[in-house]
C-alpha cells in the first residue's frame, strides 16, 4: 500500500507482473506513463514505427513466449491504429494486455483533442476493457487484466486510462489472489466425458486428431501429451493453420493441415473418419468447407476451453471444455487405466497411403539454372537450409503464407506465427519484431508476399533502431497471388486492382534503412541467396523472384466438400455460381 | 441469389450481470454483431450493493442458435449466469405498457369499459384523454393496445418481458 501516481502505478504493477517488454508509441494522453517508465529500466520500451505494428509485434511476442504482449499506445488514433492488432489477438487468442491513453475524465464526451470512445470501438474486439476512472483501481484492474488475457480462452484486454488518472495519486494495492467475481473459465474436463472419450477412440476403427491453436496456448505439455496420445492410439493427425507445430511433421502419422489449402489426405481422412477427435480447433469454414459435406460419417469429439465454440458451427457427438493440455493428460490416464491398446488400424493407414499418393504438395518446375523459381521450390529451399537452427517463421497473409504453412514444417510449437483468423496483411513483419525482441538470439524469418509486406514496410526502421537480426523472405510475384488466383476461379480471370503496381526496389530500400538487401532472380541463385542471408549478422530483406502466375493447390474452392479438392492448376473451371461468390 | 434466413423459437433469457459502465452496450452489442433477434430487453439493478443487475431478453432462434447466444453471454467477463426460462419449466413473465387513448363521448366509454375488462387501471386522465396502465403478459397487452386503435390509441410506452421461474429456487 503505497502513495504514488497513476502512471507509476501503471509501471510498477508492469513490474510486479513480470513485464519485460512493451510496445509502444507515445503520444500527449499517454506521457506520464512515459515519464514514469523512464524512470524503470527494467522495463524495455520498443519503440514502433505504427500502432498496429505495436499489437502485431507483441503477438509475435506472446506466440512465441507463451506470455502476454504488452502494449503501450496513446489516445484516439493511437487507439484506433491498434485495432486491428486487437482484432487480431481476439480472432487467433493471442494473450495481449492494451494500455491506451485517453483524454482526461472531465474531457470525456467532449470532442476532445485526441478523443476517441476507445472502450466503445474495443468492446467487441476485446476479451474484455476497462476505462480506469480511478487511480486506486488501476493496480487491482492491470492484475485482473493479465489474469484474463492469460486464463480460459487468452484473448486481448485494453485497460483506457485517462491522462488525469495517469496524473493523480493514489494508493496501489496487488490483489492478494486473483478471483474474478464471474470470470471463472473451466480448465479441468468433464471426468465422465474423458472416459466416454477414451472408449470412442478405442472403439474407432478410422480415427483422427483434428488439433488446433488451442493445443499451442495450452504450452508446450500440451503438445507433448498430444504426441503421446497419437503414439498410444496410433491415430493420425491433422492441424488448422494455427495448430502446426503442435505435432513433428517429420512424425508419419502427420498428414499435414487440412483445409482449404490442407493436403488431400488430411481432408479425405477427414472426410471419411468414422471418429474426429477436435482439440483446440474451432471448425472453422477455411477448415470444413461445405459444411452439410463435412465429415458425414464421423463421431465427432471436441476439447475446447471456451464453451462458446462447442456446437457453433458442427454439431458434436461429446463436448468436452476445458484445457487442452489438461484434457490430454486425462484421456493419456483413462486409457492407461482403462488398459486400452491401439486397434489395428492398418486397412485405415492404407487407405491414407492411398491418399498420399496423390503427392498432392507436388508442383511443376523447371530445374535448370536460369529457370524462374516456383515459389513452393524457394519455401522448401529456406527449409532445407534452415533445418537444424530451430527458426521461428511469421508469414505475412496470401498465397505466400499457404505455401509457407504447406512446405514448410516443424517440429515444436511456438515456432510458427501467422494471422489465422483475421487473415491481416502486415502482420507477419512486426510479429517477427517481437519475435526477435523475446529471441534476440534466433533466426527469425518473416515470409513475406511483396503486397503485404508494404502495409507494416515503416518497421524497418523499429529493427534498424534496435539492431535486430529479422530477415524478411519476400516470395515477389509482382501481385496480389492470392486475390488473383480468386479471381481466376470465380470471376474469369478479371483481374481487378490485383497488380502489384510501382512496387520499391527491395534491396535499395534495405539499403536506406541500413540493411542488407539481397535479390534472387532465378533457380540458380536461390541456395546461395538463402545461405547469404543467413550468414549476414544483421537485418536483411531477401527480394526472391518467384514465377508470377503460381497458384496455391490442393485447394478447395469455395463452397465445395473436401472430396472436391483442385489438386492442379489444370483442375480449374474458371465459374462459379453465385451461392459460392457470396462465400468469403 | 436469395439470401436465406432460419425460423426459431422464443427464448426468454435471464442474465445477471456486474452492474457497471457499458455491460449493456457489451451485451446488445453481441446481439447485433452475431445477427441474433433481440424481441425485448430489460434491465434493472437487483442486488441491495447495486453490485448486480438482472436483464430479461426476450429472443427466438432455432435451438442451435439459442445454445450459441447462451454461450456467447456467458463467456462475456461481467456475466454472471445466463439462464433460459424456458429450459427450466414453468416460469411467470410480465410486461406493462402504458397506453394514451384520446376521444371523447362513446369512445372514451367504451375504452374505459374494454380497459376494465382488462382489468387496466386508470392512472390519469384529462377531460379528453385516459392514460392506462396494463400489466400481463406480452400476448395480453398486444391485444389490449389492438383494441384501444379503434377507440382513440395516441400514444403506447411498454417496459419489455420481465420473467421469473416458478416455485422457491433462485437462479
Amino acid at each position: 500500500m503505497t502513495e504514488m501516481s497513476g502512471a507509476d502505478m501503471v509501471v510498477q504493477a508492469l513490474v510486479d507482473l513480470g513485464v519485460d517488454t512493451v510496445f509502444g508509441y507515445p503520444g500527449g494522453a499517454v506521457l506520464p506513463i512515459y515519464d514514469a517508465l523512464f524512470k524503470h529500466p527494467t522495463i524495455k520500451h520498443i519503440l514502433v514505427r505504427h500502432e498496429q505494428a505495436a499489437t502485431h509485434a507483441a503477438e509475435g511476442y506472446a506466440r512465441s513466449t507463451g506470455k502476454p504482449g504488452v502494449v503501450l499506445v496513446t489516445s484516439g488514433p493511437g487507439a484506433t491504429n491498434a485495432v486491428t492488432g486487437i482484432t487480431d489477438a481476439l480472432l487467433d487468442s493471442i494473450p495481449m494486455v492494451v494500455l491506451t491513453g485517453q483524454v482526461p475524465t472531465t474531457l470525456i464526451g467532449t470532442d476532445a483533442f485526441q478523443e476517441c470512445d476507445t472502450v466503445g470501438i474495443t468492446r467487441h474486439c476485446t476479451k474484455h476493457n476497462y476505462l480506469v476512472m480511478d487511480p486506486d483501481r488501476l493496480g487491482p484492474i492491470l492484475h485482473e487484466a493479465f489474469y484474463i488475457a492469460t486464463h480460459g480462452r487468452p484473448g486481448p484486454v485494453v485497460i483506457d486510462i485517462p491522462k488525469n488518472v495517469q496524473v493523480a495519486t493514489g494508493t496501489y494495492s496487488i490483489p492478494n489472489r486473483i478471483d474474478h467475481k464471474s470470470y471463472r473459465p473451466q480448465v479441468d474436463p468433464d471426468a465422465d466425458a474423458i472416459t466416454q472419450a477414451a472408449a470412442m477412440i478405442a472403439a474407432a476403427e478410422r480415427p483422427i486428431f483434428y488439433t488446433g491453436g488451442g493445443v499451442i496456448n495450452a504450452g508446450p505439455d500440451a503438445s507433448a501429451a498430444l504426441r503421446q496420445l497419437v503414439a498410444l492410439t496410433g491415430a493420425p493427425v491433422t492441424s488448422t493453420l494455427m495448430g502446426l507445430g503442435a505435432f513433428p511433421a517429420d512424425d508419419d502419422k502427420w498428414l499435414g493441415m487440412l483445409g482449404m489449402h490442407g493436403t488431400y489426405e488430411s481432408n479425405m481422412a477427414m472426410n471419411r473418419a468414422d471418429l474426429i477427435i477436435a482439440v483446440g480447433a474451432r471448425f472453422d469454414d477455411r477448415v470444413t468447407g461445405r459444411l452439410d459435406a463435412f465429415s458425414p460419417e464421423s463421431k465427432k469429439i471436441h476439447i475446447d476451453i471456451d464453451r462458446s465454440s462447442i456446437n457453433k458451427i458442427v454439431p458434436v457427438d461429446l463436448a468436452i471444455v476445458g484445457d487442452a493440455g489438461r484434457a490430454l493428460d486425462a484421456l493419456i490416464a483413462a486409457w492407461g487405466d482403462k488398459g486400452y491398446k491401439a486397434r489395428d488400424l492398418g486397412e485405415w493407414w492404407r487407405r491414407i497411403d492411398g491418399w498420399r499418393a496423390t503427392r498432392c504438395l507436388d508442383f511443376p518446375e523447371k530445374k535448370e539454372d536460369g529457370a524462374e523459381i516456383m515459389p513452393q521450390r524457394a519455401v522448401k529451399a529456406l527449409f532445407d537450409a534452415t533445418r537444424g537452427r530451430d527458426p521461428i517463421i511469421t508469414t505475412e497473409v496470401g498465397q505466400h503464407q499457404m505455401w509457407a504453412a504447406q512446405h514448410f514444417h516443424f517440429d515444436s510449437p511456438n515456432r510458427w506465427l501467422t494471422s489465422g483468423g483475421l487473415g491481416t496483411m502486415g502482420y507477419g513483419f512486426p510479429a517477427a519484431v517481437g519475435a526477435q525482441i523475446a529471441h534476440p538470439d534466433r533466426l527469425v524469418i518473416c515470409v513475406a508476399g511483396e503486397a503485404s509486406l508494404q502495409m507494416n514496410i515503416q518497421e524497418m526502421g523499429t529493427v534498424s533502431q534496435y539492431r535486430l537480426p529479422v530477415k524478411i523472405f519476400i516470395l515477389n510475384n509482382q501481385w496480389m497471388g492470392m486475390v488473383r488466383q480468386w479471381q481466376e476461379l470465380t470471376y474469369e480471370s478479371r483481374y481487378s486492382n490485383s497488380y502489384s503496381d510501382s512496387l520499391p526496389d527491395f534491396v535499395k530500400l534495405a539499403d536506406a534503412y541500413g540493411w542488407t538487401g539481397i535479390r534472387i532472380d532465378n533457380l540458380g541463385e536461390l541456395a546461395d541467396g538463402i545461405q547469404r542471408m543467413i550468414d549476414t549478422p544483421g537485418p536483411v530483406i531477401v527480394d526472391c523472384r518467384v514465377a508470377q502466375l503460381a497458384n496455391c493447390f490442393p485447394m478447395i474452392p469455395s463452397g465445395a466438400a473436401h472430396t472436391d479438392m483442385i489438386l492442379q492448376p489444370n483442375d480449374i473451371t474458371g465459374t462459379m455460381d453465385d451461392e459460392a461468390k457470396a462465400l468469403v | 441469389m436469395k439470401i436465406k434466413t432460419e425460423a426459431g423459437e422464443r427464448h426468454v433469457l435471464a442474465v445477471t450481470v456486474d452492474n457497471e459502465a457499458g455491460i449493456l452496450a457489451k451485451i446488445t452489442g453481441l446481439f447485433s454483431a452475431r445477427g441474433y433477434n433481440i424481441e425485448s430487453l430489460t434491465v434493472a439493478d437487483i442486488s441491495a450493493d447495486h453490485a448486480l443487475s438482472r436483464i430479461t431478453i426476450v429472443t427466438s432462434g432455432p435451438p442451435a442458435v439459442i445454445d450459441q447466444i447462451i454461450a456467447q453471454l456467458d463467456r462475456l467477463v461481467p456475466v454472471h449466469s445466463v439462464t433460459d426460462l424456458a429450459d427450466g419449466g414453468a416460469h411467470v413473465e410480465r410486461e406493462i405498457a402504458l397506453v394514451k387513448v384520446a376521444g371523447t363521448g362513446d369512445k372514451r366509454i367504451e375504452a374505459l369499459r374494454m380497459a376494465d375488462v382488462f382489468r387496466a387501471k386508470v392512472v390519469d386522465t384529462t377531460l379528453t384523454s385516459f392514460i392506462f396502465e396494463i400489466t400481463g403478459t406480452s400476448d395480453k397487452v398486444d391485444r389490449f393496445i389492438a383494441l384501444m386503435r379503434e377507440c382513440g390509441l395516441v400514444e403506447v410506452g411498454r417496459t419489455g418481458v420481465v420473467a421469473i421461474a416458478r416455485g422457491s429456487e433462485a437462479l
